[in-house]
């Protein structure tokens, strides 16, 4: 239930509104589907999920049964100051997956010189 | 001998091979290809744009991400008694399995069987690594043949079908013109026959196996060409074997002889 | 004893849906807590739920406006498992003026509410992306609560096509 990819603008200047974009690994089973052996698969889904930079609440999802299974969430931030970048999400059975990601904020005067 | 019967003997000679030559090298084809070689479509030209987008459109979302960063990782794990990982023997996937599932099915020395991609790795985790097997069609075994099938992307599938694959290739052959089932259908009736019309809201496809494991939207999972054929079969209300059976792997074995050139697709996404 | 009556196919495939779903309530106890009893009989019948009935458990008493929201799904979806979703809210997203949160809600799905979204001014903007499951033809609403309390929406009609061989595995 860890797995999660993220994925963050390569440059990322002070007030820039940037897109975050992350895709967890989650079967979100709906509990109305079966497997290939013919058995009802149960309702597992991902209840609650939280972006959290530092120590702030930046984004919250609640999703359903009503979300695909291996849901991709894209929401946008604006930039203040580097941090942290720390999701968390918990699912019908109570599993909790998280990732950790740094986020580099870069002066706004900062040249747009692409690096050597 | 003089000149003569030299040349009487080598006219002979040259007749006799004539004839017997083009027997052996149409062994091939006791039956001509349904669709010509130049003719083939991968199952992606059969599908929606939807569907074509999310295959080809953005590597991050690919619905397969999770079975891709599953196999990397797998491929990178010790495992068993010999506390080897896949790669302690085999390094680099993109080295070592370059052009691997574009050849598979293939005949396994040491038993003699017939093995797809998925058994041999099997084989190689009892074997070689000393830890169980994982199930065909358990999450493990889906994560690593796609990770060993992303060293063949873009090659050109081509399998070997003489020799002790031979008799394999001629039950798969024989089994796809069967009609098989309640509903009384050959693979050929609908694959070779009818692709391209519209069964419902689906177009038929040629039923081709070059992107497997995909990924089906419609079981929300990454699925083996053996679990497609099943349902398949089921499909057309036909008895289905076992897991495993060689009746899918020699089906499997025609399947790849009819697809040859076409190119391993991965990750594939498919309804 | 009196005899059954005839019992059609349909009527019976009906029937085992019912059974089957209503165990899985009693098995699941809570995690079924957010089916209204629109649903369990919605599953079965089809029956699709009007706007009001959508939006109402959330607008209550607030005004609702149908502007500044712009809803993006494909008009015809292949497959309702995966039916990519695109939204933009129009707000400066200052703190005096913003979207507080988003609710994706379906006409027609066992369970009306697809996904909930809290937002605030660090976010910069109300543009959200995810991918939802439409379980057959019908409306989607994206509904935005501002941080006055008062709604905006939006609303979309999506084909869904079915599979032609129904599958269980």
């Amino acid at each position: 239930m860890s797995n999660a990819r993220i994925q963050l603008p390569p440059r990322i200047l002070e007030g820039d509104v940037f897109k975050v974009r992350l895709l967890v690994n989650h079967p979100m089973d709906s509990g109305f589907l079966r497997d290939i052996n013919h058995a009802l698969i149960k309702r597992n889904v991902i209840r609650q999920l939280t972006c959290t930079l530092n120590s702030q609440e930046v984004f919250r999802a609640e999703p359903t049964t009503g979300v695909a299974a291996n849901p991709l969430f894209e929401f946008h931030l604006r930039a203040v100051k580097s941090g942290e970048l720390y999701f968390r999400w918990v699912d019908d059975n109570a599993n909790i997956g998280e990732l950790r990601h740094p986020l580099t904020v870069l002066p706004a005067n900062s040249s747009t010189a692409p690096k050597s | 001998m003089n000149l003569g019967r030299q040349m009487f003997a080598a006219f002979w000679l040259i007749l006799g091979l004539g004839l017997i030559l083009p027997d052996l090298h149409n062994t091939a084809s006791a039956q001509q290809r349904q669709i010509p070689l130049d003719q083939l479509q991968s199952g992606l030209a059969f599908s929606s744009q939807e569907v074509k987008g999310l295959q080809l459109d953005d590597d991050f979302s690919s619905l397969s991400a999770h079975g891709i960063d599953k196999g990397a990782q797998l491929w990178n794990k010790a495992a068993g008694n010999s506390n080897k990982s896949c790669a302690s023997c085999h390094g680099e996937v993109t080295d070592s399995m370059k052009g691997v599932s574009a050849s598979y099915p293939a005949i396994d020395k040491a038993t003699g069987k017939l093995f797809n991609l998925e058994d041999r790795i099997r084989q190689c985790r009892q074997k070689n690594q000393k830890a169980p097997p994982w199930a065909l069609e358990s999450d493990e075994s889906l994560a690593i043949t796609l990770h060993v099938n992303t060293a063949s992307k873009g090659m050109p599938i081509k399998v070997n079908i003489e020799g002790a694959a031979q008799k394999h290739f001629r039950a798969g052959e024989k089994l796809y013109f069967t009609r098989q089932g309640q509903l009384n259908l050959s693979c050929t009736q609908c694959h070779d026959q009818q692709y391209g019309r519209r069964l419902f809201n689906d177009k038929l496809s040629q039923g081709q196996p070059n992107g497997y494991p995909i990924y089906r939207l419609d079981w929300q999972y990454l699925a083996s060409l053996e679990r497609r054929l099943r349902f398949c079969y089921a499909s057309i209300r036909a008895e289905l074997p076992a897991w495993g059976h060689v009746d899918m792997r020699n089906l499997e074995l025609y399947l790849k002889w009819r697809a040859e050139g076409l190119p391993i697709e991965v990750p594939a996404v498919r309804k | 004893m009196t005899p059954m009556p005839k019992l059609s196919r349909r009527g019976f495939l009906n029937s085992c849906t019912k059974a089957s779903l209503g165990v899985s309530v009693l098995a699941s106890g809570s995690t079924f807590a957010q089916v209204d009893k629109l649903t369990l009989s919605g599953l079965a019948d089809s029956r699709l739920r009007t706007f009001d009935e959508m939006v109402q458990p959330f607008v209550q008493f607030q005004t609702l406006k149908n502007e500044g929201v712009n809803l993006s799904l494909p008009a015809l979806a292949d497959n309702g498992h995966l039916v990519p979703l695109q939204l933009k809210v129009d707000s400066p997203m200052t703190e005096a003026s913003h979207v507080s949160h988003i609710y994706l809600i379906s006409q027609r799905n066992p369970v009306p509410l697809m996904c909930m979204f809290a937002l605030g001014p660090w976010n910069g903007n109300a543009h959200i992306n995810t991918r939802v499951r439409l379980s057959g033809s019908q409306m989607v609403v994206a509904l935005a609560r501002l941080s006055d309390g008062n709604f905006i929406y939006q609303t979309q009609e999506v084909v869904v096509t079915e599979a032609a061989c129904v599958d269980n595995g």
